[in-house]
């Protein structure tokens, strides 16, 4: 009894509504920090995009774009910066893209439960986590010297291949397992080989998410500079490589696969890295066509994502 | 009935080749299975070819350079006269970067994940989590940049002798660009765990910042863990922001506020000049590159483990 009004009079009195109130209002505040820091984070993101407009915008030209680089700041251009970056999106595509896709495919569809299977993805796992700085040098040591490509496109788009492979795979499986088994069980009961069901069914199905992978990992490729500095890019080529065409018989030419190259994100560093303030500008307007570029890839994955996931109810 | 089955046409097998038709369609499905596993096993490939270019051009490096200097000798010259091998100057630059970076991703990330499961709207999370995964889709050269032309001169600001190179904007740059990374991750982890333990803890009188710190936050530790040990990878092998913003110079000092190179700083400034293939010179930055790998590799067994023993199971 006397505790019992103990604890009726403990509720009604100050002492505890205070800490009650204590509480709320550390509760409040907890939250109105959560929101500041998410506040913090993304005025960062404006800042960079802020300073970098106000530095190179008005540096954009039809000039830039078309020029190649000089020992003079305002007659340099990006010429050969973003016909190297295109291509060797093209070579990086060309290797990561079917590796990706078959190794994932093999993976979620064929592979059998067995060590050989785990230690391919253990493998996968440990592979997105390394530096890739670290695949630079396994390119310069094997594609370079060991295989004799050269400081080339090649092998700028293999090491930028293996680079993106990891991601490839992963974004490829989670695509592939999001298909219910019931699709595949449907088509085997029809008659349809393991490969005919995977061809005409799971890839159909997964192509939203294996796309938005590529994208995000072809996005990630683009501004990857460090291991291509490794490999030996050049920031200074005044020429264009062999054009893929030819006039004669068989009309394609795969002699520019051996050039030397350069890429967006190599001349920005390279300008980035100069004393000179007028450099910095050209870094800077460099930096806005690559953050578009790769800002772009992004916003179109998004795209893709979204549509994907509306249009199929399982 | 009978009659009626008799009426069905039955193909019947005239000529009993020597090869069964079913032949060519499986030998086809068996070269398709072959094809997709020779795929899996290329990014076994991969991490061979890492391993072993490492292994083989830092087993040149030490026959001629002892492994206890390599590991005992303060100073790191390896391309002056009076050649030091102490990797140890490197070493710290990349553990003063990468304390930087933690300081400000680990407890920004974790605090923008808390918000974002446990406060934040369905609608706000929508918009948030995209636009905080563009500052993850930034170029890393776009970021140094940022770092060597916004945040040191910000930093002057306060610190007015703090020199042009130095390792706290470094660290800075790289923390924001993290954040999304520990951020994404931790928020997928939380919002893993059951309503019910929330129920249970709000149940008792909890307020839900004593139920995010206390009940939501432990359970998903090892989830969480696994996004901080994300941040530390990304950290030590961030290259270009720390070689463009915070020097070249190798010098062993724990200080933040000075220049010094870090273990990736210095495989970019040796690959950006020319040594000659063969060379000790050209062959340190495999051993650096070793040395990058194996304290990577470090982190990520000290975090599986850590996730290992946080695992709760619902």
């Amino acid at each position: 009894m006397r505790l019992k009004n103990g604890i009726a009079k403990y509720i009604k009195s100050t002492a505890l509504q205070r800490r009650i109130m204590r509480r709320k209002g550390l509760d409040r505040f907890f939250a109105f920090e959560g929101l500041f820091v998410m506040g913090v984070a993304l005025l960062v993101l404006f800042a960079l995009v802020g300073q970098l407009a106000a530095d190179g915008a008005g540096r954009l030209s039809w000039q830039f774009l078309t020029s190649f680089p000089s020992r003079f700041p305002a007659q340099a251009g990006i010429l050969t910066a973003w016909i190297g970056t295109l291509l060797v999106m093209l070579l990086t595509a060309l290797t990561a893209i079917p590796l990706g896709i078959g190794a994932a495919i093999y993976l979620e569809e064929y592979a059998a439960k067995s060590w050989l299977t785990e230690v391919i993805e253990i493998n996968i796992a440990n592979l997105a986590g390394v530096p890739s700085i670290v695949y630079g040098l396994m390119a310069l040591g094997l594609l370079v010297y060991e295989l004799h490509l050269g400081q080339s496109f090649l092998t700028a788009g293999l090491t930028l291949g293996m680079l993106i492979l990891p991601m490839v795979i992963i974004a490829t499986r989670e695509a592939i397992r999001s298909v219910p088994p019931a699709v595949r069980e449907a088509a085997y009961a029809l008659g349809a080989t393991k490969w005919q069901t995977v061809r005409d069914h799971v890839l159909p199905y997964s192509m939203g998410g294996i796309l938005t992978g590529m994208i995000l990992a072809l996005s990630r490729a683009v501004g990857e500079t460090a291991p291509l500095i490794t490999v030996g890019a050049l920031s200074f080529i005044a020429f264009l490589p062999h054009p893929p065409w030819q006039g004669t018989f068989p009309f394609v030419s795969f002699e520019w696969l051996f050039d030397p190259f350069t890429v967006m994100p190599i001349q920005m560093f390279n300008w980035v890295s100069r004393p000179q303030e007028e450099f910095h500008v050209n870094a800077a307007a460099a930096g806005l066509i690559l953050l578009a570029m790769s800002l772009a890839m992004n916003a179109v994955a998004i795209v893709i994502r979204a549509r994907f996931r509306k249009r199929i109810h399982w | 009935m009978e009659a009626h089955i008799a009426e069905i046409p039955v193909e019947k097998q005239a000529i009993r080749t020597s090869l069964s038709p079913r032949l060519v369609p499986r030998l086809k499905e068996k070269a398709i299975e072959l094809l997709l596993q020779l795929a899996a096993f290329t990014s076994v490939a991969i991490t061979l070819g890492i391993v072993g270019v490492l292994a083989y051009e830092s087993f040149h490096f030490f026959q001629q350079v002892s492994v206890v200097d390599f590991l005992t000798d303060r100073q790191w010259t390896p391309l002056f006269a009076d050649a030091h091998y102490g990797i140890l100057s490197l070493v710290s630059g990349t553990l003063v970067t990468t304390a930087v970076a933690l300081l400000v991703a680990i407890p920004m990330g974790s605090l923008i994940a808390i918000y974002l499961s446990e406060y934040a709207s369905r609608s706000l999370r929508e918009f948030v989590k995209p636009v905080l995964e563009l500052l993850s889709a930034v170029p890393t050269v776009v970021y140094g940049y940022f770092a060597l032309l916004f945040v040191t001169p910000a930093l002057k600001q306060i610190w007015s002798d703090l020199p042009g190179f130095n390792m706290l904007s470094a660290g800075l740059v790289i923390g924001f660009m993290i954040v999304p990374y520990v951020s994404s991750v931790s928020e997928d982890a939380m919002r893993a765990v059951p309503v019910y333990l929330r129920e249970g803890a709000f149940a008792l009188g909890a307020t839900r910042m004593q139920t995010a710190l206390r009940v939501v936050f432990p359970s998903a530790l090892s989830g969480i863990t696994a996004a901080y040990v994300l941040g530390v990878s990304r950290a030590i092998g961030e290259t270009m922001v720390v070689a463009i913003a915070a020097g070249m110079q190798p010098t062993l000092t724990l200080n933040p506020l000075e220049p010094a190179a870090t273990m990736t700083a210095y495989i970019v400034q040796v690959s950006l000049g020319d040594l000659p293939h063969g060379s000790v010179g050209y062959q340190t930055i495999f051993a650096t590159g070793l040395m990058l790998l194996l304290i990577t590799l470090l982190f990520n067994i000290a975090g599986h483990a850590l996730k290992k023993r946080y695992r709760q199971v619902y």
